[in-house]
């Protein structure tokens, strides 16, 4: 029968789409917030995950009356007709009364998650390490003000401990974002922003620009390592001693040419005042460069 | 500065793409440059055929003239199915393009594929969706609420010469430098003159700025027209659902087309004028221009999305045999839907920085949207509910639609959530959300409202068997071309990114281009669709006009209509005014005297105005100012003309009316009044036998 | 043909004498009401863009209390608002079918004060950006300036023009229908830019100066 197939289909290609869904939930490979390496990353996949199930009662119901009255009231089906039935006070309350009762759940949820997860708060465990993030087109710079050096796409965390991130821009609006320990923020060009983040597990990860600035990109990513703490004080002393230039002046100015550089660079130094003199800079005089 | 910069301003001979493609020829350059002679060939091929068919008299005179709100209509909807096909065209090339390129650059530059997401979403936006969405309000709205014609008819041939001037603008892109790479939302400092020096970003700022005015107008229109134009009776509360839609859209399109005009005017004051709105230095700040344009677009997405919920609002009912349920819960749900879509817009940049508690306040604000939205979901399953469903491909889309939504709406409450933001914005999981919200709500929407009300348009039926195969190829092409990218943004892939590095994307990817394919054959099959419902149109035949026992007054004449809609303005007495009066048996009765009918007089003025625009667009975009000054007083000549043409209307005799009118009546009375079960068949001459 | 049959749009009508216009009017000086809508919402968004650059988008250019002489402001408010008063007379003698000459008259008076409105306008800004060196293009604080008081001068410019039309309108089809409705919503056209001059005047001049 005609009606039956479509029918049949249909219910099919909501099967599939499910199924899809659930594959493409479940199966995501080792990368992004989903597979967390830090609370903050944890913590956005369990509230992604428990909005989900808080949806459920509100669209579960859907989901299995739909194709069941498709079924039963199609067109000479068995189902009753009752033409002119176009109002119900028990299905009224239900129908506004269940989504203002998951949205209220939801809503004080988000609440208080987006309050506990502001990206300006401090994480727990001890005073953060401060990097100034600088966006360039198209790489990343990282001054480490209390280490005293700095790197051109490397990002060295030691692990378990919380690191607080100041943001700008040296060209074009851009997007901070390390899928595998959450949370995101743009760097602006004469304006900071803060990042709070921590990794928890020791790994190789990705870091990002997620805001379009160009035809290099998709080149402007660069590598996280998060280490352990002792791993960390080696690297410090490994840079400052290997004979990595110092970040001075023509360097900075160096940066500002549009490039994506080969390898990340390493810097002995992290000059008091450069991080402020980009902010400074935009605001003023307008971003150099181009 | 050239020699010939006051004749040519900043245009050159190298400015046409086809001297890259030439010059330096490449994968990238020559799809550039085949698409371009596209246009160029499809320009030349309607030249030729309206040519060769002596076309070009009746297309001044009864179309591009015309201030029939049905033949608007009409024009509108064939502007978003040209730009449809373009757009649907470059996504497929954009996914094929991330399917090849894991480590590996793939076959496009990256500039040209930045203009291609930049291409795709400002069409989609500006001129698929809103034209296709005000062409169908054009059609059925004045006949829904039984008026002639919209209050200001003119004006509304003014609206479809701008945003078709606009849509013009951006295919003369393709053959004329380069469009921009900023995205549909071309923010800037990217989109300033320091990063982006070159046509592409005026391109997008005039285009935009041509769509925005008209929209605007277009709002005023169907606001005033729904206000003063109703049939006698027809209260509020008993308009169509499609109508209150209609009423909300023209209200934000009233409220939130001005924002936009205003940031692309002071984008353009940036550019060419060296002001300081949104550059980096001397107090130039780029939030000012997020928080306009959002100001807009997020009202714009309900602008987008309301007018589809109207669709699906009259399609379910009917393909129900049923009254819509909960009548007032859907006009209240519209109404808050409209009143938070301008509450929201700060939930676009939850990443920008500011404090935790104004985002929660945004976050708060946009999930609340889910509680109305949530409450139609129900409305239109209840109305299936005790009703006898018959599953023609409008119905198909609608039906389709609510599931899909759904699974949309589940995504979007994550998005709402700043927390979830922070890990997904920016990546491919927006993306597939947004185009989760907008190919159901929004384009299946348009295609339902195609497939129903194209019988009341030409007179004859769609071919429900294309229509299904499109359906299916739509259906499952979207599951498959976007679940994988919910995953992929899950795992940290971001958006408008032209190469990838991650090997772990690339299955993902390539299902996702396979799903784009489908989605291409879809929209194949819904030309397919139209070309063999024109072939066979003697078979699809629905004369009498209610080829699918439809509740609301724009059933009750002929079909197509008459030029005047109707002969005798129709008595409101109830919700389903047209069911009414079939359960009454007035339906079909000839009124008790007919009278003359005043209607609007042709006037060249809109399309005089439209070539005007296009002039002001295209000079303004190369700096060709002669150009530009032409544009701009001789689209104030015109208006200031017409100011003095006092014939502006025409009279239609009532024995005309009475004759015309009588032969429609004739005609109900000899055709078989048919049983739902033929519906789908030639047996279905338009005449509905009464089942409730 | 319209559902309404008494019209019900707000301001000075046509009723006493003309019941007939009076009638037509209603669509279209609803659906004008709703144009004006849209226009001032254009104000309230350079009206905010202003607010945020000029707390924070001077950069190292002039600020409002550098720049700003309320003398000539003054003038020009009174011009505007006086300007109101005469086309306030302009539509009475319309309402009570004074005939064309009065009507005129009015019009004539109104249009002068607007074009000297525009005139210290235009010397104010060559006095800002020429003589004080703070033109649009020396910070985002005078970009918004610029834009937010050159938006409503070009409105009150465009106005003129209209005006001048309906002189040549009314000199060759008298006071028809069509020119009075036009001429009405010329008249909530020219209202509406005096309500938003004093926005103009209280947000802008005032606190600059006071700030």
């Amino acid at each position: 029968m005609r009606l039956a197939r479509y029918l049949n289909s249909g219910g099919a290609a909501r099967a599939g789409a499910l199924l899809l869904a659930a594959l493409s939930l479940a199966g995501c490979a080792d990368l992004g917030f989903i597979n967390p390496a830090g609370p903050v990353a944890a913590a956005q996949r369990d509230h992604l995950w428990s909005i989900l199930w808080w949806m459920m009662p509100v669209v579960v119901p859907l989901f299995v009356l739909l194709p069941l009255i498709l079924w039963r009231y199609r067109y000479r089906g068995a189902g009753d007709y009752r033409p002119d039935w176009t109002h119900s006070n028990q299905f009224e309350v239900l129908i506004w009364g269940l989504p203002v009762i998951i949205v209220g759940v939801l809503g004080y949820n988000l609440w208080v998650e987006t309050v506990e997860m502001d990206p300006y708060k401090p994480l727990p465990g001890g005073e953060p390490m401060q990097i100034q993030v600088i966006g360039y087109d198209w790489k990343w710079l990282f001054l480490y003000p209390e280490q005293g050096v700095s790197t051109v796409n490397a990002l060295y965390l030691p692990v378990n401990r919380p690191v607080e991130f100041e943001l700008t821009s040296a060209s074009v609006l851009q997007s901070f974002l390390i899928p595998k320990l959450g949370g995101q923020i743009y760097a602006m060009p004469g304006m900071i922003t803060k990042q709070n983040l921590k990794g928890d597990v020791a790994g190789d990860y990705i870091g990002l620009n997620t805001q379009y600035n160009g035809n290099n990109f998709t080149d402007q990513h660069f590598d996280v390592h998060v280490v352990p703490e002792a791993s960390f004080d080696a690297w410090v002393t490994h840079v400052k001693d290997s004979g990595a230039p110092a970040l001075d002046e023509k360097m900075l100015a160096a940066l500002q040419v549009p490039s994506v550089p080969e390898a990340p660079d390493l810097f002995s130094t992290a000059p008091d005042g450069a991080f402020e003199g980009v902010v400074e800079q935009a605001m003023v005089k307008g971003t150099c460069g181009i | 500065m050239s020699d010939w910069y006051w004749i040519f301003g900043n245009l050159k001979w190298n400015s046409l793409v086809f001297f890259h493609a030439f010059e330096s020829p490449s994968a990238s350059e020559e799809i550039a440059a085949g698409a371009a002679l596209m246009v160029i060939l499809g320009g030349l091929w309607l030249v030729w055929l309206l040519t060769v068919k002596g076309w070009w008299r009746p297309l001044w005179r009864d179309w591009l003239t015309s201030p029939d709100h049905k033949k608007i209509g009409i024009m509108y909807v064939v502007v978003a199915l040209v730009m449809l096909a373009r757009a649907v065209a470059e996504a497929v090339v954009m996914r094929l393009q991330q399917a090849v390129a894991v480590n590996d650059p793939g076959f496009l530059s990256a500039d040209h594929f930045g203009q291609l997401f930049s291409t795709h979403g400002t069409i989609m936006i500006f001129f698929m969706a809103m034209p296709f969405l005000t062409g169908v309000i054009n059609y059925v709205m004045p006949q829904q609420i039984g008026a002639r014609d919209v209050s200001f008819p003119v004006m509304n041939a003014v609206s479809l010469a701008l945003t078709t001037a606009g849509a013009v603008l951006v295919m003369v892109s393709l053959v004329f430098g380069q469009f921009e790479t900023g995205g549909w939302t071309a923010y800037p400092p990217y989109t300033g003159i320091r990063f982006s020096p070159g046509e592409g970003v005026d391109y997008w700022i005039w285009a935009v700025s041509l769509s925005s005015i008209g929209t605007t107008l277009s709002g005023i229109n169907f606001a005033v027209t729904i206000y003063k134009e109703r049939a006698p009776g027809m209260t509020l509360m008993r308009m169509p659902l499609f109508t209150w839609t209609t009423l909300c859209t023209a209200i934000l399109m009233i409220f939130a087309m001005i924002p936009l005009t205003a940031a692309t005017a002071m984008l353009a004051l940036d550019r060419y004028a060296g002001f300081h709105f949104f550059t980096t230095d001397k107090g130039g700040d780029m939030m000012n221009y997020a928080n306009l344009f959002w100001l807009f677009g997020h009202p714009e997405v309900y602008i987008l999305i309301l007018p589809a919920f109207g669709v699906f609002s009259e399609v379910i009912p009917v393909f129900s045999g049923k009254r819509l349920y909960g009548y007032t819960s859907l006009v209240w749900a519209t109404m808050a839907i409209a009143v938070l879509s301008f509450t929201v817009w700060l939930h676009h940049f939850f990443t920008m920085g500011q404090s935790a508690n104004l985002n929660a306040v945004f976050g708060f604000a946009t999930m609340t949207i889910g509680v109305p939205t949530g409450v139609k979901v129900y409305d239109w399953m209840l109305t299936m509910y005790r009703g006898r469903l018959r599953f023609t491909t409008a119905m198909l889309f609608s039906v389709m639609f609510l599931v899909t939504f759904v699974v949309g709406g589940i995504t979007g409450v994550m998005l709402a959530n700043p927390t979830v933001d922070f890990a997904t914005h920016n990546t491919l999981f927006l993306v597939a959300h947004f185009h989760n919200m907008l190919i159901p709500g929004l384009l299946f929407g348009m295609i339902a409202a195609m497939q129903f009300w194209f019988p009341k348009a030409f007179g004859f039926r769609l071919d429900e068997r294309w229509g299904k195969i499109s359906f299916w190829c739509w259906s499952i092409g979207f599951y498959v071309a976007f679940m994988p990218l919910y995953a992929l943004g899950l795992m940290g892939a971001m958006r408008r990114s032209f190469e990838w590095y991650q090997p772990e994307f690339l299955p993902y990817l390539v299902v996702a281009a396979g799903g784009a394919l489908l989605i291409l054959c879809g929209l194949i099959a819904l030309f397919v669709q139209l070309w063999v419902s024109v072939k066979h149109r003697d078979q699809l035949r629905v004369p009498a006009g209610d080829p699918w026992d439809a509740h609301s007054l724009e059933w009750m004449s002929a079909a197509p209509a008459p030029e005047w809609n109707f002969a005798v303005i129709p008595e409101v007495h109830g919700r389903e005014a047209f069911l009414e009066a079939k359960r009454d048996g007035t339906a079909y009765l000839p009124p008790e005297r007919y009278e003359d009918i005043h209607l609007p007089a042709h006037s060249a003025m809109a399309p005089l105005i439209g070539v005007g625009a296009l002039a002001l667009g295209f000079g303004l975009t190369w700096h060709i100012w002669w150009m530009v000054a032409a544009g701009f007083i001789g689209i104030w000549a015109v208006v200031i003309a017409r100011s003095f043409v006092t014939d502006t209307g025409h009279v239609i005799p009532a024995d005309v009316v009475q004759r015309e009118h009588e032969r429609w009546l004739e005609l109900v009375r000899n055709t078989p009044a048919v049983d739902r079960g033929v519906e789908q068949q030639s047996e279905n001459l338009g005449h509905a036998e009464a089942v409730i | 043909m319209s559902a309404q049959t008494d019209p019900l749009y707000p301001g000075m009508t046509l009723e006493a004498a003309d019941r007939d216009s009076h009638d037509a009017a209603e669509p279209v000086i609803f659906g004008f009401w709703i144009f004006l809508m849209s226009d001032l919402l254009l104000f309230a968004v350079l009206f905010a863009t202003y607010a945020a650059m000029s707390t924070h988008g001077q950069a190292d250019a002039p600020g409002p209390r550098e720049l700003f002489e309320l003398g000539s402001i003054f003038i020009e408010t009174m011009l505007l608002l006086g300007s109101t008063f005469t086309f306030g007379m302009a539509s009475l003698a319309m309402k009570y079918d004074q005939g064309a000459g009065a009507v005129v008259f009015w019009m004539v008076v109104t249009g002068l004060l607007g074009a000297g409105f525009l005139g210290f306008e235009i010397s104010d800004f060559y006095q800002f950006a020429v003589i004080e060196g703070a033109p649009p293009q020396a910070s985002g604080f005078l970009s918004s300036f610029y834009a937010l008081v050159a938006t409503h001068g070009l409105h009150v410019a465009s106005a003129l023009v209209w005006m001048v039309v309906m002189f040549v309108q009314i000199a060759v089809f008298g006071l028809s229908r069509e020119v009075k409705l036009r001429i009405m919503r010329l008249a909530l056209f020219w209202h509406m830019l005096d309500v938003v001059w004093v926005g103009i005047f209280t947000f802008v001049f005032l606190f600059g100066v006071v700030q």
